[in-house]
């Protein structure tokens, strides 16, 4: 209901002036950059044929961690939803991953994508507890179900119990598409399972940041907005907001799910400590939302490149970078609650992934020689 | 000698929107004014700019010829300003003695004023002192309002809107607790919609529109077209 | 004969749980603040009474004296100066700089005294213990019990039947009308949070003399406060002991059974009462 405006003809109401009102939910910059992101994740997914071993896995990792950050961005930012527990999907579909390889013997690659189906599934009674908690206490109880999983996990001796498991070596040597990038590229096996990795990355990132974008500019995206400003208000319009909300929380579960699991597959270690770890999967992740800009698309982008260039700069400070990360965090809430892309863009108005709609007043294209305009 | 307390061409907006358009009105120690005007005139704007909640110019309100206009409410209240808030606003989470209590938070002083002065003056609460206040009636409520206020034994008591959502028995009850207000010592201002009311008890009235004083004076010396004029504007479009 | 010993373990270990939780509770209770550092505060409020006791050889008890007053000038300040600016309509502000504070805390702590376990000895009082009919307690858990009670009812007093308790329940009712009483709302905020802190400083004390701790023990110890509030219900303080208590029994229980499901076992009742109760078994306040 609330978003039917959105479908409207782009010139409808007429003001008084004698101009025009339209929505607009696109600007030209926009477009020239959607052109370019394309033109650069085509470009990025040639690096494996050129760069090294390590710049594929740097950029494996900043891949992976914006994939996270856009959902919790997704939750948070856009759901309103809170959670210090995103932990849970990435240890769920690491283990998922672990026990499909070892346990069953699937192919590594499958076993990523059903991860992630079970990742969505362990979110649906998870919702259901946490969902009859609100705001804060949202927040803190969907981290006790994250401890619940961990403790879990802990527990499950054919994976190593408390102190994890690896991966069989041959397991990710064996994956689709690795003897074929072999053969044709005269890849080393570690090099291949690398290329490969990023490659699904690099599709993951893409379909998340689809999804979001066109979420977002849908009228789903509007209803999310109006639950998060005023949920009494936006029930009243027609929006189901439980239902909107759960929608979300689980698909960001089963895209958090498989980035666990595909980040589990190249680390191809797991230990519950670490999968379940509320610093790598949270703390990092809010920090790279909130400094970049936390209600945007471009935010993220922009978190993750800064965490990563602090995280080059200052991880041999050990705790002084945690530190540091903590407190630029505290200051960009306070001072600049939208983050460094919130700063930049108020201060030039760029939007490179517009998902606001804006009400611009335009030329009145039919009636150029007059009016009632004095 | 300086008025007790003073408005000197008072601005006050809520961001965007300005509510007051130059307010001026003195109150001398020991009067009772009353402020009349319809919905939207901008008399709670008035009282709430008074009291603090809404920051104003410093130079704008002057008590005791001291500025005081860019206090908050609560450096307000410790100068003997106390407010009676438009809808009471009671505390839930307080008894109805407690509330009277909390009311001398922030200025305690001996004056006239006390629980048992308070009691006296509405003996119907005193009955419920130990219930929570919103189990009170609407007029009793008011009551505890107006006590909370004088138990900081202000100079100046300022009533938003006493009357809202009574029944005229209990406004009456009511404004029969003002002489004796007054014979202890408060100057008070009060905001009603009911000119007659208004009339009756108050030695000077300022009529409000559009965020302007549109009239004052002694209500003898006051004209009932006039008023009207004053109250609903100049062309004075007549009620059924 | 066995299990009532255990549960009356629990019971004993839910008075630590009950400090832990008491002065997220009242800080939530005046104003709707959840504090993701409380925690960590704790632990931080033990390594001041550790740095106590080893450089001026005081006994613990005096020491978490002397630190007591300190840890309400930090909370005092931490709210008037960080957490007033982030309060609002909005909970975000709130959540993530308290999480960032969590993480600035335990860092800092990690940088000053490393990662290493540390304990506060209370001299022969850690290993006395007293015949309660057929059950026996140590001395330290019964102490850790009985304070959880006297905080409880010291609390309550202060917050039912003091001015500043009236003030810190109007302010939460109502800020803006709270300011006509002439109560600074920054500054009632400001010494709920310092209140606060003196709890957190009974809890450091308890919590670092029966066992060992270190700098990453604080979100373990927010989160056990945070379901003894929850399966207590918001705004009763009592129902917090309760919640405690609660977990604390759940928690001997699961060990009683298997030592690795005690943590568990914990967070497993916390999920059955918001499954049966999710307003909590003594609601008071509504959120």
């Amino acid at each position: 209901m609330v978003a039917n405006r959105e479908a409207s003809p782009p010139t409808t109401a007429a003001g008084a002036s004698g101009s025009r009102w339209r929505v607009e939910t696109r600007t030209t910059l926009s477009t020239a950059f959607g052109i370019v992101a394309i033109a650069a994740m085509l470009l990025l997914a040639l690096t494996p044929f050129f760069a090294s071993r390590g710049v594929v896995q740097d950029l494996f990792f900043i891949l992976t961690m914006l994939v996270l950050a856009q959902n919790w961005n997704l939750l948070a930012g856009y759901a309103g939803l809170i959670s210090v527990g995103q932990q849970l999907f990435v240890g769920c579909g690491a283990y998922a991953l672990f026990s499909f390889v070892i346990l069953l013997g699937l192919d590594p690659l499958l076993a990523v994508l059903l991860s992630g189906v079970f990742a969505a599934l362990v979110s649906v009674p998870t919702a259901f507890f946490a969902f009859r908690l609100h705001g804060p206490y949202f927040a803190i109880g969907t981290w006790v179900i994250a401890e619940v999983g961990r403790l879990l996990f802990a527990q499950w001796k054919a994976l190593g119990g408390g102190t994890g498991t690896s991966l069989p070596r041959d397991a990710t040597r064996d994956m689709i598409g690795i003897g074929f990038l072999k053969e044709t590229l005269g890849l080393k096996s570690a090099a291949a399972v690398d290329a490969l990795t990023f490659w699904v990355a690099l599709i993951l990132l893409a379909a998340t940041m689809g999804t979001m974008y066109r979420l977002l500019r849908s009228r789903n995206g509007l209803g999310l907005a109006a639950v998060r400003d005023n949920e009494v208000a936006a029930r009243a319009l027609g929006v189901d907001a439980m239902r909107m909300k759960a929608t979300v929380y689980v698909v960001t579960a089963f895209l958090t799910g498989i980035t666990g699991a595909l980040t589990y597959l190249q680390k191809a270690r797991i230990s519950p400590e670490a999968a379940f770890s509320l610093t790598d999967w949270t703390a990092y992740i809010i920090f790279i939302v909130v400094i970049g800009g936390i209600g945007t698309i471009e935010g993220p982008i922009v978190g993750v490149i800064v965490f990563f260039l602090m995280q080059n700069a200052l991880s041999s400070y050990g705790s002084w970078y945690l530190l540091l990360m903590g407190a630029l965090a505290i200051v960009t809430m306070l001072f600049a609650p939208r983050g460094l892309w919130g700063l930049a863009s108020d201060r030039t108005g760029i939007e490179l992934f517009p998902v606001r709609r804006i009400l611009k007043r335009g030329p009145n294209h039919q009636g150029t020689k007059g009016g009632p305009h004095g | 000698m300086a008025p007790l307390l003073e408005t000197r061409g008072l601005r006050a907006s809520y961001g965007d929107f300005q509510a007051l358009f130059g307010v001026d009105l003195t109150l001398d120690a020991g009067e009772m004014i009353a402020v009349i005007g319809a919905n939207g005139a901008g008399k709670s704007t008035l009282m709430r700019s008074i009291a603090g909640t809404i920051r104003n110019a410093p130079n704008d309100i002057l008590h005791r010829g001291t500025e005081i206009g860019a206090l908050p409410a609560p450096d307000v209240m410790a100068r003997g300003i106390a407010l009676v808030p438009e809808g009471r606003k009671l505390f839930p989470s307080l008894t109805v003695e407690e509330n009277l209590l909390v009311g001398t938070y922030g200025r305690k002083i001996d004056g006239p004023w006390s629980l048992g002065t308070v009691y006296d003056l509405f003996p119907v609460i005193a009955e419920r002192r130990n219930y929570p206040a919103t189990a009170l009636s609407g007029g009793q409520q008011q009551m505890v309002a107006i006590g909370r206020a004088l138990m900081s034994n202000p100079e100046v008591l300022l009533c938003d809107e006493l009357s809202l959502g009574l029944a005229p028995i209990v406004i009456r009850d009511i404004y029969a607790a003002f002489p004796r207000i007054r014979i202890a010592g408060a100057a008070i201002v009060i905001v009603e919609q009911d000119i007659a009311q208004a009339l009756k008890v108050a030695d000077r009235v300022y009529c409000m529109m559009e965020g302007r004083v549109t009239l004052s004076g002694r209500p003898s010396d006051l004209d009932r077209s006039a008023i009207h004029a004053a109250y609903f504007g100049a062309e004075g479009h007549e009620l059924a | 004969m066995n299990w009532l010993d255990t549960i009356f373990q629990g019971i004993l270990l839910g008075g630590l749980y009950a400090l832990f939780a008491a002065g997220l509770s009242l800080v939530f209770g005046i104003m709707r603040l959840v504090n993701l550092a409380h925690g960590d505060l704790i632990v931080c409020a033990a390594f001041l009474i550790l740095q106590l006791v080893s450089a001026l050889q005081i006994n613990p008890f005096i020491a978490a004296l002397i630190a007591a007053p300190v840890m309400f000038g930090i909370g005092w300040v931490l709210q008037y100066h960080l957490l007033n600016r982030t309060l609002g309509k909005d909970i975000l502000p709130p959540l993530l700089v308290t999480f960032g504070l969590s993480i600035v805390i335990q860092n800092g702590l990690l940088e000053s005294f490393s990662a290493d376990s540390r304990r506060i000895s209370a001299g022969t009082l850690e290993s006395a213990s007293l015949g309660i009919g057929v059950l026996s307690a140590g001395v330290m858990p019964l102490l850790t019990f009985a304070s959880a009670i006297l905080v409880v009812v010291a609390l309550n007093q202060l917050i039912y039947r003091t001015a500043l308790g009236r003030a810190f329940r109007a302010t939460s009712d109502d800020v803006a009308t709270a300011g006509l009483m002439g109560i600074r709302p920054n500054r009632i905020f400001a010494t709920a949070t310092g209140l606060a802190m003196v709890v957190v400083t009974i809890a450091a004390l308890y919590l670092g003399t029966r066992a060992t701790f270190d700098p990453t023990a604080g979100p373990a110890r927010l989160i056990y406060a945070f379901e003894a509030v929850i399966i207590g219900g918001l705004g009763s303080l009592w129902g917090t002991l309760a919640g405690g208590v609660i977990l604390g029994v759940a928690q001997t229980l699961g060990a009683a059974i298997n030592p690795e499901w005690q943590i568990l076992a914990g967070h497993v009742a916390f999920l059955l009462v918001l499954l049966v109760r999710p307003r909590g078994l003594f609601p008071r306040a509504v959120d």
